[in-house]
């Protein structure tokens, strides 16, 4: 083979860039540990969720035990360190075991929706056409409804229980999740890569999975993520008007309801379970605005 | 009709185009009716020979890299017929169409949406023979000879990611993808005109030397006249959709037939004073293609245009006197003798 100069030329070009590649997730690793912001969220979330799953090692009383005695305890009373409600449990015991509920309330419809609704923004936005139009206008539909009324409505008919209060977020998070889907994919489609792909002979599932997914899932996923927090608050809300949990069962929504009638007589202590769904959704939406600039490839 | 589509396909043209046809649909209105066609590529006919470089030039909207996915069937042409190596290629033959994919690949423009930016590069050169079941390990090897093929140090680049290459590294990469699957022909859709003009030397250098070492054909789509000059064994000159003139590169550019040829060509930039350009070569843009002109197409920006022109849609056909063998064809009036028009030769 014969030696070209241009080839010389290219070999001194790369020789000039001294910068060792990193892979892709390796960079990404790097953006997360450098931004203090994402870390302390991640840690908190991490330390909200561990707790949640662990609560029977951390807990020290029962979550159903009540005491007359104790009703409405103040934080810092001895043995009720958050206090107790208004049936004299103990708040962090309850705290602690309602996670378990809120989180998996919170968590699943999206996990589950972006399985659903992932799939479909996906066929619609890769085949396009009529496809698209039937599956985007059905979404559409759903569109006309505020989620919250939505939610209480699908819930309202199939009933209160937990697994009605999942099928209905899950309901109501699959049109948004479908819809940006869709966007993302019609936008990577038309790119070259895709065209390059086609060109050298590839099929439609070959390539959806090679360069459609990887460049998809991305945006999705963090947007997802971002979703999270309004379904807690949703699942929160479904219990607060009795159509999730149901008591004695510890859930924040439904310990928020049921202290309402004591916000006067102990404030601190009936805050708590709104002060749990609102950390807990804030540092879900941080984290992914995070994780949002951390994964951009143009950086 | 006279015209190249009737005539025979010659045997040893590796591609042959004939009546090619794409009109897109111009949707509007409420209720998202058809109002109109945007007659993109109408009724194109050309041969490209083994180991040839056709360059294809025109004014943007010609449809220059309409023509170059149509024959990549990357979007499905409305009629016509293209013949590659002697076979007709049937579109719905999925298998078929697979391995003429495998024997033709294009270079697209714009070097940075055309390498998925999530795969380390040495993956998207491996993917079009690991969709043809090379294994994953001939594929490696294969990328690896590729890189050095086409400049890129394998031990340095292999595991990057496109956002880190330069645009001329890029556009290597892209070649690399490309010749990965060894085509015979390559279609380079202004491949190099993203690039700085030191890079794109460097680029047309390397895509010359491959092509002497790998005996590869191409078509080499371009606005800039030099470069096709340069690269070219013959040139294509369309406009709003139909070939105006054909022919080899000096016939093109030293005798030139058609008035729009004459006037992309004297719009081509000099390197000497005394060629300076004084008066633009053409005016106004080029009309709508949704409802070209009837007629000669050029015929509302041309000096020379008749009555005839306006009516008579010219043929391309051999131009009178200029080339011997009848390899510069040309579809204006006023070259064909007889034609009627007052400058037509007698």
């Amino acid at each position: 083979m014969t030696t070209l100069d241009s080839r010389q030329q290219a070999t001194v070009d790369a020789a000039q860039v001294a910068v060792q590649s990193r892979g892709y997730w390796a960079t990404v690793g790097v953006r997360i540990r450098d931004d203090k912001v994402t870390v302390a969220c991640g840690v908190v979330l991490a330390l909200i969720v561990l707790s949640a799953i662990f609560a029977d090692l951390i807990a020290l009383a029962d979550p159903y035990k009540a005491s007359m005695i104790k009703r409405l305890a103040p934080i810092g009373t001895d043995g009720y360190p958050l206090g107790a409600d208004e049936m004299g449990r103990d708040m962090l015991t309850r705290l602690l075991y309602g996670g378990r509920l809120s989180l998996f309330m919170g968590i699943s419809p999206i996990v589950i929706a972006l399985a659903i609704g992932g799939t479909l923004g996906l066929v619609a936005g890769f085949l396009g056409g009529r496809v698209n139009m039937a599956i985007m206008r059905v979404m559409d539909v759903f569109y006309a409804f505020p989620s919250v009324l939505l939610a209480v409505a699908i819930s309202g008919a199939l009933g209160a229980g937990i697994g009605n209060a999942i099928v209905s977020l899950t309901l109501v998070f699959i049109p948004p999740i479908t819809r940006v889907t869709e966007s993302v994919t019609t936008q990577v489609r038309s790119l070259d890569y895709v065209e390059a792909a086609r060109a050298s002979g590839a099929g439609n599932l070959t390539i959806i999975r090679v360069h459609v997914l990887s460049n998809v899932l991305g945006p999705v996923f963090i947007y997802s993520t971002s979703l999270i927090s309004v379904s807690i608050i949703l699942a929160s809300g479904l219990s607060f008007l009795g159509l999730g949990t149901e008591p004695p069962e510890p859930e924040w929504g439904l310990m928020l309801n049921t202290l309402r009638q004591s916000i006067y007589v102990n404030p601190w202590v009936a805050a708590l379970p709104g002060a749990m769904i609102f950390f807990t959704s804030l540092t879900f939406n941080l984290l992914s605005d995070g994780l949002r600039s951390a994964m951009d490839v143009r950086l | 009709m006279t015209g190249p589509g009737h005539l025979p396909e010659r045997q040893e043209a590796l591609l042959a185009v004939r009546e090619l046809r794409k009109y897109f649909p111009v949707r509007g209105g409420i209720l998202n009716r058809t109002v109109g066609q945007v007659q993109a590529v109408d009724d194109v006919n050309f041969d490209v020979q083994p180991g040839e470089v056709l360059g294809i030039v025109g004014e943007s909207g010609c449809g220059k890299s309409t023509t170059a996915r149509l024959i990549m069937h990357l979007i499905r042409a409305d009629a016509g017929r293209i013949t590659f190596d002697g076979e007709p290629v049937r579109p719905d033959d999925t298998a078929a169409l697979r391995e003429v994919r495998r024997r033709m690949q294009m270079v697209f423009q714009d070097s940075y949406s055309s390498l998925n930016p999530r795969l380390p590069i040495e993956d998207t050169i491996m993917f079009g023979p690991r969709v043809h079941g090379v294994s994953a390990k001939a594929a490696r090897t294969r990328a690896r000879e590729l890189f050095s093929l086409v400049g890129l140090d394998p031990s340095q680049f292999i595991r990057r990611y496109p956002h880190e290459l330069s645009g001329g590294q890029r556009q290597r990469v892209n070649i690399a993808r490309a010749l990965a699957l060894e085509p015979r022909l390559l279609i380079l859709d202004e491949a190099v005109s993203a690039l700085d003009k030191s890079v794109e030397a460097q680029v047309l250098n390397l895509l010359q030397a491959l092509r002497r070492e790998l005996g590869l054909t191409y078509i080499f789509i371009s606005h800039d006249l030099n470069v096709v000059q340069y690269m070219s064994d013959r040139v294509l000159v369309m406009y709003l959709g139909k070939v105006v003139e054909i022919g080899p590169t000096t016939a093109i550019y030293n005798r030139m037939q058609h008035p729009y040829t004459s006037a992309l060509l004297s719009a081509m930039p000099s390197m000497d004073p005394d060629q300076r350009t004084e008066t633009p070569p053409l005016v106004g843009d080029p009309p709508n293609p949704i409802d070209p002109p009837p007629g000669c197409r050029f015929h509302t920006r041309c000096r020379f245009a008749e009555d005839m022109c306006r009516h008579t849609e010219p043929g391309l056909e051999a131009a009178a006197g200029v080339q011997a063998d009848g390899s510069h064809l040309v579809a204006c009036h006023m070259r064909v003798a007889g034609s009627g028009h007052s400058l037509a030769p007698d």
